[in-house]
């Protein structure tokens, strides 16, 4: 039996004895937890030598506020509140993901409204992350009119669901059962509204970045993951389909109104920097297709199947949902003793706590330019990491 | 391979292993000296090539005494998925380190270990990963303390 032990502190420090003053020396520095490209409180501890990044040793933790832990005491209901504070980006989709496994554990048949509706925010929501990820990734890489443009997009469909949810951010929307609200009578007029802006807006988006000759040199042919790589990493979503393995649960396992739309999934085939950045590009453009054929058919329906509230038991047993996020898998596993109205234990497999550690893998032989480069191409929201 | 296939599968290649009951996917459950060639086999055997260790956790049961570990497995190639259950005991949390096979339990290990105090053997890196290096207990115990948390009101 070999159990050891170890801790950050025996890592990195220094060796006893340095050869002299003027040989080359690697030595570690902190990135993070308060820097600009974490987006958040990520502290990476690197290796360096000289300018090139010899080993990358993340150091998550820093907003940890124990979400599974604090589940066990509330409610599925209350749950909800708690899934939009983990990937800020795609709230609706983690409230979803939740309402999705309480409601299959539960045996809760939801109508086809509601999936309609969830469906289309669901979209919404992976369009707005995937234009604010672009512009995030403009301005860690230098070209700050890039965030500008994306956050002025971002606002349309933050105000689409402003009028309907009256949240912007921690939506609170998708509950087990059905939604809190029916959707505004001016949504679909809007949403339309928005297709047709978005599809010239995204032609821009290519004239102004995209074909931009550093943004090329910086992202081609760096941080390479192999489709093998990558799956032994753990990784999902749009950072997996990017080296060429086409897993996209909203195809291999379908859920909502997703089998009865029509939509591509992207792939990549070098798996680059390049490639990341573009599959979620062309993410955009399927998820207007989806947005479209939907738009109009909405089904006619109540939009809660169970009362308010009602308190709803789990019988007793483990369960497992899952739900292809703007990042990537987002699992709910979910244990019941059958007796109380609260899980007796809950756990969230988010999607950026598993893409986060390819950086381990990529960023060693690299510049410290490119770790910018690599890091923002996984998209990492941390506070789905620390959870 | 559906899910009747599989089980019939694996309880001929591992006898120790059994199907397990009350989930609403595939799922298998076996003894912790059985879980590494188990594990292996999942991973190298053509007909099941489990390539994807989509997720690790634990589950706290006090009153048996145990905890029990769960490991997800997806399939890119056949498409099909499996749930693996195994348990150790409380007093002695000692379970093998999958990480050979899958290095992404690198770090889902190392979270248990931080929240739960499973202990892995032969974990080439095992250390605390949200909480500092010398926080007492772990938090996802059902019987841990700390002096900052409060009761659910009634």
């Amino acid at each position: 039996m070999t159990v050891r032990i170890r801790t950050l502190e025996e890592i990195v420090r220094p060796p006893q004895t340095a050869d002299s003053p003027f040989s080359t020396q690697e030595y570690f520095v902190n990135m993070g937890p308060q820097h600009p490209i974490a987006h958040g409180s990520l502290r990476l501890v690197l290796l360096l030598d000289g300018e090139t990044v010899r080993r990358v040793i993340p150091a998550p933790g820093y907003v940890h506020r124990g979400i599974e832990k604090m589940a066990e005491s509330l409610t599925y209901r209350q749950i909800v509140h708690l899934t939009d504070r983990m990937d800020y980006l795609s709230a609706l989709m983690n409230n979803w993901a939740l309402s999705k496994t309480v409601e299959e554990a539960g045996g809760i048949a939801t109508n086809p409204r509601i999936e309609t509706i969830r469906t289309l925010m669901a979209e919404l929501q992976r369009v707005q992350s995937h234009i604010l990820w672009w512009g995030v990734l403009g301005m860690d890489l230098g070209a700050f009119t890039a965030f500008l443009y994306a956050f002025r997009d971002r606002e349309i469909i933050g105000e689409i669901f402003e009028d309907t949810i009256g949240a912007r951010l921690t939506m609170n929307y998708i509950q087990p059962g059905g939604l809190m609200f029916d959707v505004h009578p001016d949504f679909a007029r809007k949403v339309k509204k928005l297709i047709v802006y978005l599809r010239t807006i995204l032609d821009e988006y290519d004239t102004l970045l995209s074909g931009n000759a550093i943004l090329q040199e910086r992202l081609r042919n760096i941080g390479v993951l192999t489709p093998e790589k990558a799956l032994a990493l753990g990784c999902t979503g749009p950072v997996l389909r990017a080296s060429g393995v086409p897993y996209d649960l909203r195809k291999a396992e379908p859920y909502g109104v997703y089998d009865q739309v029509e939509f591509d999934v992207v792939i990549g085939s070098r798996g680059d920097c390049w490639d990341r950045y573009y599959a979620r590009i062309e993410e955009i453009r399927q998820s207007l297709r989806i947005l479209e054929q939907l738009i109009d058919n909405i089904p006619p329906g109540p939009t809660m199947v169970t009362k308010f509230a009602e308190r709803i038991k789990i019988p007793e047993g483990a369960y497992y949902g899952q739900m292809e996020t703007a990042r990537g898998v987002l699992g709910v596993f979910l244990v019941s003793d059958g007796r109380a109205d609260t899980p007796y234990r809950i756990h969230f497999r988010s999607p950026n706590f598993n893409n986060l550690w390819a950086i381990t893998a990529l960023a060693p032989g690299w510049r410290i330019a490119d770790l910018i480069a690599i890091q923002s191409s996984l998209d990492l929201v941390i506070p789905d990491i620390d959870r | 391979m559906d899910a009747e296939a599989l089980l019939e599968v694996l309880i001929a290649s591992e006898p120790a292993a059994r199907k397990r009951d009350k989930t609403n996917r595939t799922a298998i459950q076996a003894p912790v000296e059985n879980l590494l060639p188990l594990m292996k086999r999942l991973r190298q055997d053509e007909r099941l090539a489990f390539d994807l260790l989509l997720d690790h956790t634990a589950i706290d049961w006090l009153a048996e005494g145990r905890f029990e570990l769960v490991y997800n497995l997806y399939s890119t190639i056949h498409g099909h998925s499996l749930m693996v259950f195994t348990s150790v005991p409380r007093d002695n949390p000692l379970a093998p380190t999958v990480s050979e096979i899958w290095p992404t339990a690198h770090w889902q290990e190392r979270e248990v270990f931080d929240l739960f105090g499973v202990l892995y053997d032969d974990h080439p890196d095992l250390r605390r990963l949200f909480l500092d290096d010398d926080w007492k207990g772990n938090p996802l115990r059902k019987d841990y303390q700390d002096d900052s948390m409060l009761a659910r009101p009634q």
